[in-house]
């Protein structure tokens, strides 16, 4: 089938090349390997929870809980390192084990007792960030060897990009072939517009959203793993906030809060939009806080777009009688 | 013979490519019961909600009292002394009674508080002029249809509505509560109010009209005073054709037992239900709304639970609750609320068309596409779907081709057993005929068919076997030979104990 790219993705990808281009030729620095290796690292852990976001905001439900899933993943690899576990697989293991089974408590409590995953995910947020200072306090773990930790930022050979982005690009092939080419993808855009029909059509949407839960839980502390080493620091904020950029990169790449519409390619597309934004006027001397609020717009005007154009469009017609 | 209070004058009302409405005229008159009646799909509703203010009219007038009106939402509908009761009002459950009727204007006493105590002996008194009983303070949550509809009648009288418009408001009421309705329309009928009535029961609808106004298809076909009418001439005028060309029944050889429930209880919905339904059988589960009958369809199809009983298609056990194992079994249901429970109107006719079918569909697991638009191409003509491109949304086209679509996204699964519930509410009347023709066609290629309906016309006209329930309960099975719409109204209304 010939499928022209969906016009919102287009948009996206288009700011994109435009702001790289514009950043490019006004601002000092952008032009540079060194900046695109700080986006790119910078957005690796975005994308990975921005992955599974995705494909949870289609089905018309959200979890603001990945940021404390992240945090509490990186001290309890930390702790566990101080303990004496050092092998990195089974650190790497036991920390996606951790982060699903987070994510299964969400979905326990979303799909098994009915409650609306806002609130659920919001408690989560509060009770997962609160657990990681029970584990770690107001400690840090740094001494992880210096193998690790130059491994996880190590460049492709002959660039600058850390190789961890093609990790993320293959993670983000599964999740695009699952979402757009599976037949598991269809009854996820059902169910997010109409979960009764969806059900009619033998969707079994509880036990689909249970799954997204915890796919949502194990790349939250995949992303904690990465922060860990890259920072070489587990503390128990790390990533503190982190589920506002990526919702944000998940709205702006046109998925709908209301669920049921949005692809993979516009998320992705606005992942590396919102990080060559951000970097580009940080070295442009804009003050964090502006950025903040720059931020902020964007999201505001991805979410409230459409809908704009949808009413213009409803008026004009009413006007039409 | 009275002035005419409001009249409808070329009314005109298209949705995208369909007419609903096409030059329909109405006079109603004070102090009148003007009856409406029509089949489904004949545009009684559309023009409901013109009344109500719900849809502009494309072309044409309204007017009251000779004035001009432009209803261009409800509120002004309202203000302009017009209520609608509809056939299951939608009051707020946890509000009283008193609170319900006076919902937005409630009495004030000072510093804007509610007058509780007003509100409380004016709504007394509205159902005192009505001649009921009612108790203001209850909450609406529990009333009966029937009650509600009352409360929905309190309602408009305090408004000062002078004309009424009542859909169906009788199709879930019981023999006492038809006649006290009747009795409270008569008296705001002598009180001078013009009531619209619309109802499929002729023996009502000649019982309390004075002028009965027949529509089909959209279109104005007659209104004549009730003595110069009989039920016969009514009907050939709403049908516009020989009845027996609208439901094409193909005489089958009944078979083996297909589907067959024994014993199936859901606490509050229906109780002890037990049918077998044989291959090549058209079998019609009648009752009024809220018999339980799609309950029982909805158990069936592994939708809700049970809580005691079970399900067995070709003698295999069926397990409780899910839905995917119903539909792997060869069970389909092609349910009663389309626009809710059939399809997902946001995505494409493709999507819908093939959505129970995504995973036999996938090669290799894989999806492109091309598979979903060869199956839902195939099964779009078959059916002859009118549809611009099956990439356009469902929500796109008519109620008959998305009831069509919702067909096809079923018959495409092979089902061997296929559940229908009102699987022509709100259709054409040629699409009806073309869906009557398909269910009896799929009979005779050995599917059983298992169809719930609120037309009794439909029901004898297509059904092999009659099955009636009665407040969650199976009443009476009658064969093909022995049904009329005396027996089976008998036993949906509770009184067959013979």
């Amino acid at each position: 089938m010939v499928k022209g790219l969906r016009s919102w993705d287009a948009i996206v990808l288009l700011a994109l090349v435009v702001v790289a281009i514009v950043g490019a030729l006004t601002i000092d620095g952008v032009a540079s390997p060194r900046f695109w290796r700080f986006v790119t690292l910078e957005a690796i852990p975005i994308a990975l929870i921005a992955l599974p976001m995705t494909l949870v905001i289609i089905t018309g439900e959200i979890d603001l809980s990945v940021a404390s899933v992240l945090g509490l993943t990186c001290t309890v690899m930390g702790q566990l390192w101080v303990s004496g576990v050092t092998s990195l697989p089974a650190l790497i293991a036991i920390c996606l084990l951790l982060g699903a089974a987070l994510g299964a408590v969400n979905g326990l409590f979303i799909t098994g007792f009915g409650l609306p995953s806002l609130a659920v995910t919001i408690g989560t947020l509060a009770l997962y960030r609160g657990l990681a200072y029970v584990v770690l306090g107001d400690r840090a773990v740094s001494d992880y060897p210096q193998t690790w930790t130059t491994a996880a930022i190590k460049p492709i050979p002959g660039t600058t990009i850390p190789w961890v982005i093609l990790v993320v690009a293959a993670l983000a092939v599964v999740f695009a072939v699952v979402l757009h080419a599976m037949p598991i993808g269809r009854g996820l855009y059902a169910m997010g517009n109409n979960p009764e029909a969806a059900r009619f059509a033998g969707v079994n949407v509880r036990l689909t959203k249970f799954w997204l839960f915890v796919a949502s839980g194990a790349m939250s502390a995949l992303a904690g793993v990465f922060w860990t080493l890259r920072f070489a620091s587990a503390r128990a904020d790390n990533g503190t906030g982190i589920e506002l950029a990526v919702v944000a990169a998940v709205l702006l790449g046109g998925v709908s809060i209301f669920g049921g519409r949005g692809a993979l390619l516009g998320v992705l597309a606005a992942v590396a939009l919102l990080g060559v934004l951000r970097n580009g006027l940080q070295l442009a001397y804009v003050p964090a806080n502006t950025l903040t609020v720059i931020t902020g717009l964007l999201l505001i005007a991805s979410v409230v777009g459409p809908n704009v154009v949808g009413m213009l469009r409803r008026t004009l017609e009413r006007n039409r009688i | 013979m009275s002035a005419s209070l409001l009249t409808l004058d070329g009314v005109s009302k298209s949705f995208g490519a369909v007419a609903a409405l096409r030059d329909v005229r109405l006079e109603l008159a004070g102090g009148q019961v003007h009856g409406l009646v029509g089949e489904n799909g004949a545009g009684k509703s559309t023009l409901v909600k013109i009344l109500a203010g719900v849809h502009a009219p494309d072309a044409g007038t309204v007017t009251l009292d000779g004035q001009p009106l432009r209803l261009s939402g409800p509120a002004e509908a309202r203000a302009a002394g017009i209520a609608v009761i509809y056939q299951e009002p939608t009051l707020f459950p946890d509000l009283s009674v008193a609170e319900n009727i006076f919902m937005g204007r409630q009495p004030l006493r000072g510093l804007r508080r509610i007058d509780t105590a007003k509100m409380r002996t004016d709504a007394g008194e509205l159902f005192a002029r009505l001649g009921v009983h009612l108790d203001p303070d209850r909450p609406a949550r529990g009333l009966s249809i029937a009650d509600q509809q009352l409360v929905e009648i309190a309602k408009a009288i305090s408004l000062d509505a002078r004309v009424l418009v009542m859909d169906e408001p009788t199709a879930a009421l019981s023999g006492v509560e038809v006649e006290r309705l009747f009795a409270v329309t008569r008296a705001l009928r002598d009180a001078g109010a013009a009531v619209l009535f619309i109802s499929h029961r002729f023996d009502e609808v000649f019982a309390l009209c004075q002028r009965i106004t027949v529509m089909r298809d959209g279109r104005w076909v007659s209104t004549d005073p009730v003595d110069a009418l009989t039920v016969d001439v009514v009907v050939r005028r709403m049908v516009g054709r020989e009845v027996s060309a609208m439901y094409p029944k193909q005489d089958t050889t009944v078979g083996a037992p297909r589907l067959q429930v024994r014993g199936l209880s859901r606490d509050g919905a229906f109780a002890d239900v037990g049918f077998t339904v044989h291959s090549g059988e058209i079998v019609a589960l009648a009752g009024l709304v809220g018999a339980g009958r799609s309950e029982v369809c909805r158990a069936i199809f592994g939708i809700d639970r049970y809580d005691a009983g079970e399900v067995l298609v070709d003698g295999v056990r069926l397990s409780n609750g899910d839905t995917a194992a119903a539909i792997k079994a060869g069970v389909a249901l092609v349910p009663e609320d389309r626009r809710q429970q059939g399809l997902v109107m946001e995505l494409s006719v493709q999507r819908n068309a093939t959505l129970p079918r995504r995973w036999e569909l996938a090669r290799g697991g894989l999806l492109l596409g091309a598979s979903e638009r060869r199956a839902a191409a195939a099964w779009a003509q078959r059916l002859q779907v009118k549809a611009g491109r099956l990439t356009d949304a469902v929500s796109t086209l008519s109620g008959g081709n998305q009831q069509k679509v919702v067909l096809a996204k079923w018959l495409a699964t092979k089902p061997r057993v296929l559940i229908v519930d009102e699987p022509t509410r709100g259709i054409d009347v040629g699409t009806k005929a073309e869906v009557h023709r398909l269910l009896s066609q799929l009979a005779a290629e050995g599917v059983a068919v298992l169809m719930v309906s609120s037309e009794l016309p439909e029901v004898l006209g297509m059904a092999d076997r009659v099955l009636v329930m009665h407040e969650g309960r199976l009443t009476a099975d009658i064969p093909r030979q022995r049904a009329t719409e005396e027996s089976v109204m008998h036993a949906a209304t509770g009184q067959a104990d013979a």
